[in-house]
């Protein structure tokens, strides 16, 4: 994927592009907010990374504004030293399609970026979710494996869908928080690693082959293959 | 007690333009209060004059209805005789204009209407006079002519120039020496409070205003300006407290990253040893970022400044969903949650506040219960409030920390060898705060029952700058938490 990174801080920057790189993506980088708006206006991007505070006159709102007035709808993730939650509501307001504060893990970042351009392909609403063996029908919303029909609490539901929609990827626990509760704080303890627990009890122990698999200091993959 | 004032802005002093403008002030109205008196006197005067010419007229009128013209001329006679001050003018001429009798060399040219008092020149004895005058029409044609002369009047108004300067410079002495006083007492009165102002910019925090005891504007800001000051401190001391805690506990996991990290440089055996401290390393300072985002949450929620978010909620649903997220884990504690909540629930706030809150107590019920136990969360609406409850059945919190367990930082001694930053009640106190309710946390003998009361209606007005409850609104079942 070609992703625009537009962030002046050189370390930062250093260390997104190389961990983008290493996951196969193609980084192109701008360290002010004029080339990062010259180079999101004029090339085509699977996504862009932009920083809100930038030098050069143009910051990260702006920037993203103006693109989104040129009626380019290129996934936008906004990176933010400002963590109040009314400044994420402006990015959010500005056009952006999601919002991490720094500092971050870059893993959560990554998840981030490759939920965003799964999101960006659009292949339209879907009436039946298939992983592996597992199917999900979400008009009768029934779930089963391997042809046997699992029962599901609705939360239990959304939850398994949300992984689903996102399979192959890696989804972290603030994703999952923010995805299937639709809560925007830290919980203290880990309350999203005890559901997706109990859906492993349901989905995963009567099989031989697990589908979701716990991908180390990220979060977590549903998936046929162990990655 | 003097003003320590330099030489060069002695111009730009307040006092002085105080007492300059007090001058200037004494002086306009002193100037106006003199030209009062002149504009009056001569006033006065004039009346004066002309009713001694109307007295004159009608006894001369009575005496020409006596006997003619010889009574007249006698009657001006003897007018003329008893008249000491030689300011008496009579005169009566022939239709012709030539004078019969009077001590009137010529009759004025302008005099022709009678019954009008005209202001006249004349010459009296080789003397140039003015004299107030007026005429009467006599039988067979004749004119009377009666005046005054009022050359005192104008030897007042000659006088009044001198008057004025002499008054002008009493004036400009006596303006110059209030003002000197008023200045003194201004400067008095300012003085101690710029003095106190001062020395707590030294860093004399201590020192107050001191009050005169009279009860004047002076006194009462002295109060306002020491109530103030008292704010201020108690405001700094929370900075202080809060300072150093931020201190002692981040410097804690910091040590122990950077420890980890120069241990790993200076002695590790293997990339897989330097990768295990790096990764411990990295979650200790992951911990000190959620000390800080913990800390900025609660401190923008102290501000007041998400009172923007403020909706209408239905928290019937919000702690069913609190509930399902919590059930599981509570399950997984050995611990049954249990929920009583009507279905609905209006109430009146920030939605994601209000979920953090809850979270943080469920959190903390559950965190501290034995196994076995339950965890209650009910909620019921309470006049214009709501009350959330959770109760558990852990040790609960020693009477003596109770009141200090919403503070930042504060950790009980149960509390020290569990997790947590010791941030999460104090979270729910500002969230409590900001919804103009309170925290409240009993005994639930065993276990602890912590009470969140939020304001269930719409404030009247929003830009409440006091987040102090309403005293009436909150049922004070305990001494409610301060932080």
């Amino acid at each position: 994927m070609r992703i625009l990174l537009v962030e002046d801080d050189p370390t930062v920057a250093g260390f997104v592009a190389k961990g983008l790189r290493e996951a196969g993506h193609v980084v192109e980088h701008a360290d002010n907010g004029r080339d990062g708006l010259f180079l999101a206006a004029s090339e085509t991007f699977d996504t862009i990374i932009l920083d809100r505070m930038l030098p050069g006159g143009i910051d990260g709102i702006r920037l993203l504004e103006t693109l989104r007035s040129q009626n380019n709808s290129t996934p936008v993730l906004v990176l933010s030293a400002l963590s109040q939650v009314d400044d994420r509501v402006a990015g959010l307001k500005a056009g952006s399609d999601d919002y991490l504060t720094k500092p971050f893990a870059f893993s959560e970042l990554l998840a981030r970026v490759e939920a965003l351009t799964r999101r960006g392909k659009g292949d339209g609403p879907q009436t039946k979710l298939i992983v592996g063996d597992l199917e999900m029908d979400l008009l009768s919303r029934a779930v089963r494996r391997a042809g046997q029909k699992i029962d599901l609490q609705p939360r239990e539901f959304r939850l398994l869908e949300y992984l689903m929609r996102h399979a192959g990827q890696v989804v972290t626990r603030t994703m999952l928080l923010e995805g299937v509760w639709d809560y925007h704080f830290d919980p203290q303890t880990n309350v999203i690693d005890v559901h997706v627990s109990r859906l492993r009890q349901k989905i995963d122990k009567p099989y031989p082959k697990p589908l979701i698999h716990t991908i180390r200091n990220a979060g977590y993959m549903l998936q046929p293959e162990t990655p | 007690m003097k003003l320590p004032l330099p030489r060069s802005r002695i111009f730009r002093s307040a006092s002085l333009k105080l007492a300059a403008v007090y001058g200037l002030l004494f002086a306009l109205s002193s100037y106006a209060l003199v030209f009062f008196l002149w504009w009056a006197t001569t006033g006065l005067l004039d009346q004066q004059v002309e009713a001694a010419i109307r007295a004159d007229g009608q006894a001369f009128d009575e005496r020409w209805s006596e006997g003619g013209l010889p009574t007249l001329m006698l009657a001006i006679q003897e007018r003329l005789a008893e008249n000491f001050d030689d300011d008496a003018i009579y005169s009566i001429n022939a239709p012709n204009g030539k004078r019969i009798y009077g001590n009137l060399e010529r009759w004025p040219a302008n005099v022709v209407e009678p019954g009008v008092f005209y202001e006249v020149p004349l010459t009296r004895d080789g003397e140039k006079v003015v004299a107030i005058v007026t005429s009467y029409n006599l039988y067979g044609g004749a004119h009377l002519l009666v005046g005054r002369d009022v050359k005192g009047r104008l030897q007042f108004k000659r006088l009044l120039p001198g008057m004025l300067l002499y008054a002008t410079i009493l004036v400009a002495v006596l303006a110059l020496f209030g003002s000197l006083v008023m200045r003194g007492l201004f400067r008095r009165m300012v003085a101690d409070v710029s003095m106190t102002a001062a020395a707590i910019s030294r860093g004399e925090l201590d020192r107050r205003v001191r009050r005169s005891g009279r009860g004047d504007e002076f006194d009462s800001m002295a109060v306002a300006i020491n109530t103030m000051l008292d704010r201020i401190s108690r405001l700094m001391d929370g900075v202080r407290q809060v300072s150093n805690a931020i201190a002692h506990d981040l410097r804690t996991p910091i040590a122990r990253a950077r420890a980890r990290l120069e241990d790993a440089a200076s002695h590790a055996n293997s990339e897989e040893e330097l990768r295990a401290a790096v990764e411990r390393a990295v979650a200790d300072l992951d911990g000190v970022t959620a000390v800080f985002q913990a800390l900025l949450r609660i401190a923008e929620i102290e501000a007041g400044s998400r009172r923007s978010a403020f909706a209408e909620i239905d928290l019937g649903p919000l702690l069913a969903d609190l509930t399902d997220l919590y059930g599981a884990v509570a399950e997984d504690h050995g611990l049954t949650l249990v929920l009583r909540v009507p279905d609905t629930l209006p109430a009146y706030g920030d939605r994601d506040l209000v979920q953090q809150a809850v979270a943080n107590l469920l959190d903390n019920a559950i965190k501290f219960s034995p196994s076995g136990g339950q965890v209650k969360l009910a909620a019921e609406p309470l006049e214009r409030n709501v009350r959330i409850t959770v109760t558990d059945q852990g040790p609960g919190i020693p009477e003596q920390d109770r009141a200090r367990a919403a503070e930042r930082f504060f950790r009980g001694e149960q509390a020290r060898s569990t997790p947590g930053s010791g941030l999460g009640l104090a979270l729910v106190q500002a969230v409590a705060t900001l919804h103009e309710g309170a925290l409240v946390l009993e005994d639930a003998g065993p276990g602890l029952r912590a009470v969140l009361t939020l304001r269930a209606v719409p404030p009247p007005r929003m830009n409440t700058p006091s987040s102090a409850p309403h005293g009436t609104d909150i049922a004070p079942v305990s001494e409610p938490v301060r932080s």
